[in-house]
């Protein structure tokens, strides 16, 4: 341990550095990864050089772009267990994910119209089904149970004969949590139903494979995998069809129109393939600062709850609940700390959490939680900095409110 | 081997400018522009000063811009955002498809839509347009430039009908921008399409115009980004890119560039017509963006010419970048009456900001050998002219 620790709560000015660490540090890895250099490194070339529309099917430049795209669909692929012409390339897992379950319902209504997902699921999830109940489909929304997880018999009596599709999220972007993936993908597949699952935090952190777990529908983002963000990727199952919700030249087999952004989806192929090679190791590094960070707050502080399973978990994530502390002093206190109280997406609401209150937690000890996202980049030193600097504005919180 | 690019309105290379200003938001200045933190504070602000690019390019409001992933997509969420079942719809025979097959799906559910001929130069008539109105007409949606012929439709007039009968005017502005001026205001239009690789920033981002209080539906659900007509995380160095390249692209109206780049297409097409007979331009007679020349060459194969040029290391195209491979002729020069024949040998040769008066001679030196080439091997040009 190099760093020191101050005494005080005052908020560090960002940028600056402190020992040998950069402030504030970054652990917030589930709400956005920076690049992979050696991402960004394969990407470059296709701004300026290589810069061809792999529909120019005239000229080397169109096909320069598209080889670069068909390289990309396949190192996607690999990671997935898929073959490269089930993927297809979106804009991100917002689309991906509106893509696959508005796309399946749409196509899948001469067969019913009921779809199964989860309360803790992604707005995007959420959002979707929600637009689909004004538009007459009925949806089912289970609860989950205090890890987090979902009762599988619960999921069984939910499934009528008008169920079409079941959206259940490979891994929580909150508190983390995997889900029974192989079980649910198993009960959809002997009742014929499609299964989608929003793997957006579990693409290069936990084990997704396509054919052993059943998926029939997958949607993923290049932004949470050291890739860019504006990719991402839908792997659809050879031989279901969904209804596109962009329509125009007919790329990607028909079912996502616009030009193909080639520099992205060669960032999400070097992101993946990174994966691919790397996945295990860093698991172990990245799980291994987790439970670092989590020991180390638990052995300083009482009132601390760990939210959400830590047997069933992606390795980087940990979500604690401070009790007797405010949740907005907390995340001032820990200003140079970039981390998250809830999802990115609804952090500019002060609500507290439908994660955390769907595992039963109080408003309070839900606006008092924190998570932290660990990523390829973070250091030991970085964790030890942060759980010294959580337990230290916790410690100091809990003093002046007695 | 050297490589000259003329096929500038299929994608439009990255300014060196543009990837500069993209660049340190890939590693360095990643945040989610939606968080909170720092990191999350430093990316917003650069979403909202690309957003201000934006909209000084198109003359609105920068929270009159929803930023979107492409062309295609803004098409998408314009047409779908503003039609509900019953409604109907105006358009033309020429739109890219984006806009004919977004048509096309409203007709499956219940809507209504008039397709507008043009005429033999590639020109909508706004009367036609007016008198095409319906009591349940919602929509015109008729482009601003075309990408086949760069043929410019008379937009503002087209406007003042929408706006007299009081339905919505939304135009495909992708092969406009940074081409001609976009004034959203004086064209009275409601909606508006831009897609950012056609003006040299890169491709997955794009940018629709959405004027202050019109009810948009969105395409996509899960967020209240772009104040909630367009969730999911931002694209950052994409969008800091299309900024960029925007105030270029706002720069090139004062700078002189695209008098430059007409300079340098009408010297082109000029040279390629006085060299060669049975050629003329598709377009002619309308005014045209100036980086567009779309001409034909009786008696060849258009398909041909193309790969015979790439051979020889110039890239040009016979129409729209097609997804499907389906070799068709031109649905835009079809509909302005040129035949099956001449359509199969016209070329697109679309200039972009890169391009050099030193490369306007290397295409020259080129074009006519290799058509008069592949003309020596075609028998009906040699039976026609020798029967002349
Ligand atoms: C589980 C999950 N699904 C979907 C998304 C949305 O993906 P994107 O940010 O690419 O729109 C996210 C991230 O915000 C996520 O965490
Ligand atoms: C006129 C026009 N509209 C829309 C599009 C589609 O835009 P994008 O390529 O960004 O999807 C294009 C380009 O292909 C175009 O030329």
């Amino acid at each position: 341990m190099t760093n020191t620790v101050q005494a005080s709560i005052e908020s560090t000015p960002p940028d600056q550095t402190r020992g040998d660490l950069k402030l504030p540090i970054y652990l917030d890895n589930q709400a956005t990864t920076p690049v992979d250099p050696r991402v960004l490194e394969a990407m470059l070339p296709y701004f300026t050089e290589k810069f061809g529309n792999p529909a120019s099917r005239s000229h080397r430049f169109g096909w320069a772009a598209d080889e670069a795209v068909q390289t990309a669909r396949t190192q996607v692929a690999d990671l997935i267990g898929a073959s490269p012409k089930e993927v297809l390339f979106t804009s991100g897992g917002t689309e991906g994910d509106n893509l696959a379950i508005k796309g399946a319902a749409y196509a899948g209504k001469a067969r019913g119209n009921h779809i199964i997902t989860v309360v803790t699921e992604h707005k995007a999830v959420l959002d979707s089904c929600k637009h689909l109940e004004t538009e007459g489909v009925q949806v089912t929304y289970l609860p989950v149970q205090k890890d987090g997880l979902i009762d599988l018999d619960q999921l069984v009596g939910a499934i009528t004969d008008r169920t079409i599709l079941v959206t259940i999220m490979h891994s929580n972007n909150e508190i983390g949590v995997l889900q029974p993936i192989v079980e649910i993908g198993r009960v959809c597949r002997q009742r014929g139903i499609l299964f989608h699952t929003d793997a957006a935090q579990s693409i290069a952190k936990a084990p997704v494979n396509v054919t052993s777990q059943n998926i029939d529908l997958l949607s993923f983002s290049g932004h949470k995998l050291y890739g860019p963000k504006g990719v991402g990727a839908v792997y659809v199952r050879e031989g279901v069809r969904l209804s596109p919700i962009i329509d125009g030249g007919g790329h990607e087999r028909g079912m996502r129109s616009g030009t193909l952004n080639v520099p992205g989806i060669v960032g999400l192929g070097k992101a993946c393939a990174i994966a691919s090679a790397e996945m295990s190791k860093e698991a172990c590094h990245t799980a291994g600062f987790r439970n670092r960070l989590r020991d180390r707050i638990l052995g300083s502080l009482d009132g601390c709850y760990i939210n959400g399973s830590m047997e069933n978990r992606v390795p980087g994530n940990l979500n604690l609940s401070f009790a007797r502390v405010d949740g907005q002093a907390l995340l001032m206190g820990l200003s140079d700390v970039a981390v998250s109280s809830g999802a990115a997406c609804t952090s500019a609401k002060l609500e507290p959490s439908y994660v955390l209150k769907a595992l039963g937690l109080s408003d309070d000890l839900a606006n008092s939680s924190i998570r932290f996202g660990i990523g390829r980049f973070n250091t030991e030193a970085e964790i030890d900095f942060v759980a010294d600097r959580v337990i230290e504005v916790v410690s100091q919180l809990r003093e002046i409110s007695l | 081997m050297r490589r000259v690019y003329f096929d500038n309105n299929a994608t439009t290379p990255v300014l060196p400018e543009v990837l500069q200003a993209m660049q340190p938001y890939f590693s360095e200045h990643f945040g989610n522009a939606s968080s909170i933190h720092h990191h999350g504070q430093e990316t917003r602000a650069a979403v909202e000063r690309a957003r201000e690019s934006v909209a000084s390019l198109l003359g609105c409001r920068s929270s009159e811009i929803v930023l979107t992933s492409g062309g295609t997509e803004g098409d998408n969420l314009a047409i779908f955002g503003l039609v509900r079942t019953g409604d109907h719809v105006i358009t033309s025979t020429i739109e890219h498809h984006a806009v004919l097959n977004s048509c096309k799906r409203l007709q499956e559910s219940s809507c209504e839509v008039s397709y507008i001929q043009v005429d033999g130069r590639g020109l909508v008539d706004p009367d036609d347009v007016r008198r095409a109105l319906r009591p349940n007409t919602k929509l015109i949606t008729i482009m601003m430039a075309n990408n086949e012929t760069g043929v410019i439709q008379p937009v503002e007039e087209i406007g003042k009908i929408a706006a007299e009968a009081d339905v919505y005017f939304h135009t495909d502005a992708v092969q406009a921008a940074g081409k001609i001026p976009i004034n959203v205001k004086s064209m009275q239009c409601d909606v508006l399409s831009i897609s950012g690789h056609k003006m040299h920033a890169p491709q997955g981002v794009g940018a629709l115009y959405v004027r202050k209080g019109t009810l948009l539906q969105a395409l996509f659900y899960g967020g209240s980004h772009e104040r909630s007509r367009r969730a999911g995380t931002e694209n950052v160095p994409g969008i800091v890119g299309l900024g960029k390249a925007a105030e270029l692209a706002a720069e090139g109206f004062t700078n002189g560039s695209i008098e430059k780049m007409r300079a340098l297409r009408d010297r082109l097409e000029k040279a390629v017509l006085a060299e060669l007979g049975s050629a003329g331009v598709n377009g002619e007679g309308a005014s045209r963006v100036s980086n567009t020349t779309n001409v034909f060459f009786d008696y060849i194969d258009g398909e041909a010419l193309v790969i015979a040029l790439d051979l020889k290391g110039l890239a040009v195209s016979t129409g729209a970048a097609c997804s499907s491979g389906a070799i068709e002729p031109s649905h835009v020069l079809t509909a302005m009456g040129v035949t099956a024949d001449r359509a199969r040998a016209s070329l697109r040769f679309s200039l972009g900001k890169q391009n050099t008066e030193n490369e306007i001679d290397f295409a020259l030196q080129l074009v006519p050998p290799t058509v008069a080439r592949l003309r020596d091997l075609s028998p009906v040009y040699n039976r026609d002219t020798v029967s002349q």
